[in-house]
């Protein structure tokens, strides 16, 4: 248990640093020629960060078999969402100035937008219902069944990425080459079936949610 | 046209540049101090890159709206042989020796030539044109150039009748421009004007930038500034220049020719398909601009394209 909320507080501390790091380059005039495409770079490539490291969870869980991972996932996913609010943040404010009109004609004329807002959109569901009062309102299923959106919601950013540099598909193919195995380790396990699962008992659908793999 | 006074350029401006300068100094007095210490010879391209360009006189094309920091035009460039981030020419651009330089003038001339880049400078009175420069990304700055009018070299070549175009040839060499080890355009970079527009007297053949020889990241030793389109079409550290009968393929046409035409006009009407063009953001302010037709440049050149749809011939 002390182990777990040390975890806890030093994760939690350890996810802020992208945004300090932001800060602490504006204050000292380090974010370049452009800072508000910096910051708009960087929260957006830490929103796709943290939604891979939040799928990662269940991956490392299985195959390290530590149980701590789990634990922390649903703060890994919410900074996520955090990030993810920063990079739409910026981009309304700092970039478009509340310009309603350039705001409207992006969000559905630009397809790397459109994908990327919708994007965004299907994260808020997930983390209102991220709490165990949510949880247990919703019951393990439906709840497990809402969270598998982080599936699109991550495909959707690695999209809106890959659409929006102009030439150098370098950064966004990492994050979809990552993705990809992520995903393609769990299509790898889904075809193994049942006779794969050694601990079959704790991969059951129908544990409470918090333990459900997604 | 409206021709500003030079009054328009702050004072601030002048004392900024020269701390900018000063700090440059300094900084690039550390490696060759080191160079002498210990490696002769190792560290001598970044002081010679503050040579100074003397002697420009001043303009009636430029503006008198205050140039972006030097600091910023030297470190936010698109210059792809160097790598895609627009950080990574600062950094890596060191390696281009661009002495000695020679400049192919050939094609459909009756007078084709090669010029070294010393002649070169010497073909006529430099002057100091500031301009706006707009990025195709949405960005843009306002740069004191050093150079002449590009009209003065074709001229000389005699251009045939045949002459409609002209191409223009970037250096190729990945050994000195490291980015053309990967694929990302095809090498070498490739750009192309209407002979007219070539011929403009605001289409610049630069050599320098803030009174001083271009730095390599900008595009030494010479590149073309053509201030009323976007800034890709204005090609960098050039070694031919064909003036030709069909319109030259740029490289950007050639690695996305939906997204990039021949002409490039800077045009707030007509987004790129994936981003709106009908702002900017000017480098150092925090709001967004409108954008200008032809960069703002319409009055001295929108009777180029005259009848053409320019939706069409984007």
């Amino acid at each position: 248990m002390r182990f777990l909320s040390g975890l806890k507080i030093s994760l939690f501390l350890a996810c802020l640093l992208p945004l300090a790091r932001l800060l602490w380059l504006g204050f000292n005039d380090g974010l370049g020629a452009n800072p508000i495409e910096f910051i708009t770079r960087s929260t957006g490539t830490w929103t796709l960060s943290f939604l891979l490291i939040t799928l990662a969870i269940t991956p490392l869980r299985r195959l390290s078999g530590w149980q701590w991972p789990i634990r922390v996932r649903r703060m890994l996913g919410l900074f996520a969402f955090f990030y993810a609010c920063l990079h739409f943040t910026t981009y309304v404010w700092l970039d478009q100035f509340f310009d309603p009109t350039s705001i409207y004609q992006d969000i559905f004329k630009r397809p790397f937008i459109t994908i990327g807002f919708a994007s965004f959109l299907l994260l808020i569901p997930l983390a209102a219902t991220s709490t165990q009062a949510m949880m247990r309102r919703l019951g393990g299923r439906n709840w497990q069944r809402l969270h598998r959106l982080v599936y699109l919601v991550t495909i959707g950013g690695v999209v809106h990425y890959w659409w929006l540099v102009k030439k150098d598909v370098t950064q966004p193919a990492i994050y979809a080459a990552v993705l990809a195995v992520l995903l393609g380790y769990r299509l790898w396990r889904k075809r193994s079936g049942p006779a794969f699962l050694n601990g079959a008992s704790t991969q059951s659908t129908s544990r409470p949610a918090q333990e459900n793999q997604r | 046209m409206l021709i500003k006074r030079p009054s328009d350029i702050l004072p601030s401006e002048i004392t900024d540049r020269e701390i900018y300068r000063s700090r440059r100094q300094f900084l690039q007095s550390v490696p060759a101090a080191l160079a002498v210490a210990t490696l002769p010879g190792l560290f001598s391209t970044p002081v010679f890159a503050a040579e100074k360009l003397p002697g420009a006189r001043k303009s009636p094309f430029s503006t008198g709206e205050p140039a972006t920091p030097y600091k910023e035009v030297t470190t936010y460039n698109n210059f792809y042989e160097f790598g895609t981030d627009k950080a990574d020419p600062a950094r890596a651009a060191k390696t281009l020796t661009t002495r000695p330089w020679t400049v192919t003038v050939e094609g459909e001339v009756k007078n084709p030539r090669t010029y070294a880049i010393e002649d070169l400078l010497r073909l006529a009175p430099l002057e100091e044109r500031i301009y706006r420069l707009r990025c195709v990304e949405g960005w843009s700055m306002v740069i004191p150039w050093q150079g002449f009018s590009l009209s003065e070299l074709i001229r000389r070549a005699e251009p045939t009748g045949n002459a409609k175009y002209v191409e223009f040839v970037s250096l190729h060499d990945p050994k000195q421009m490291p980015g053309q080890r990967s694929g990302v355009l095809d090498w070498p970079y490739v750009e192309g004007l209407r002979l007219d527009e070539a011929m403009h007297p605001l289409t610049l053949l630069a050599f320098g930038l803030y009174g001083e020889v271009l730095p390599q990241q900008n595009g030494a030793p010479l590149r073309l500034v053509v201030p009323w389109k976007y800034g890709f079409k204005s090609a960098k550290s050039i070694v031919k220049i064909r003036l030709v009968e069909k319109p030259p393929v740029s490289a950007w046409m050639r690695a996305a020719p939906s997204e990039y035409g021949f002409f490039s006009n800077v045009n707030p009407a007509v987004d790129h398909p994936r981003w709106s063009q009908a702002k900017e953001r000017r480098i150092g302010e925090f709001l967004k601009r409108p954008t200008l037709p032809f960069n703002g440049y319409g009055d001295q050149v929108a009777q180029l394209y005259a009848g053409m749809d320019l939706k069409k011939f984007f």
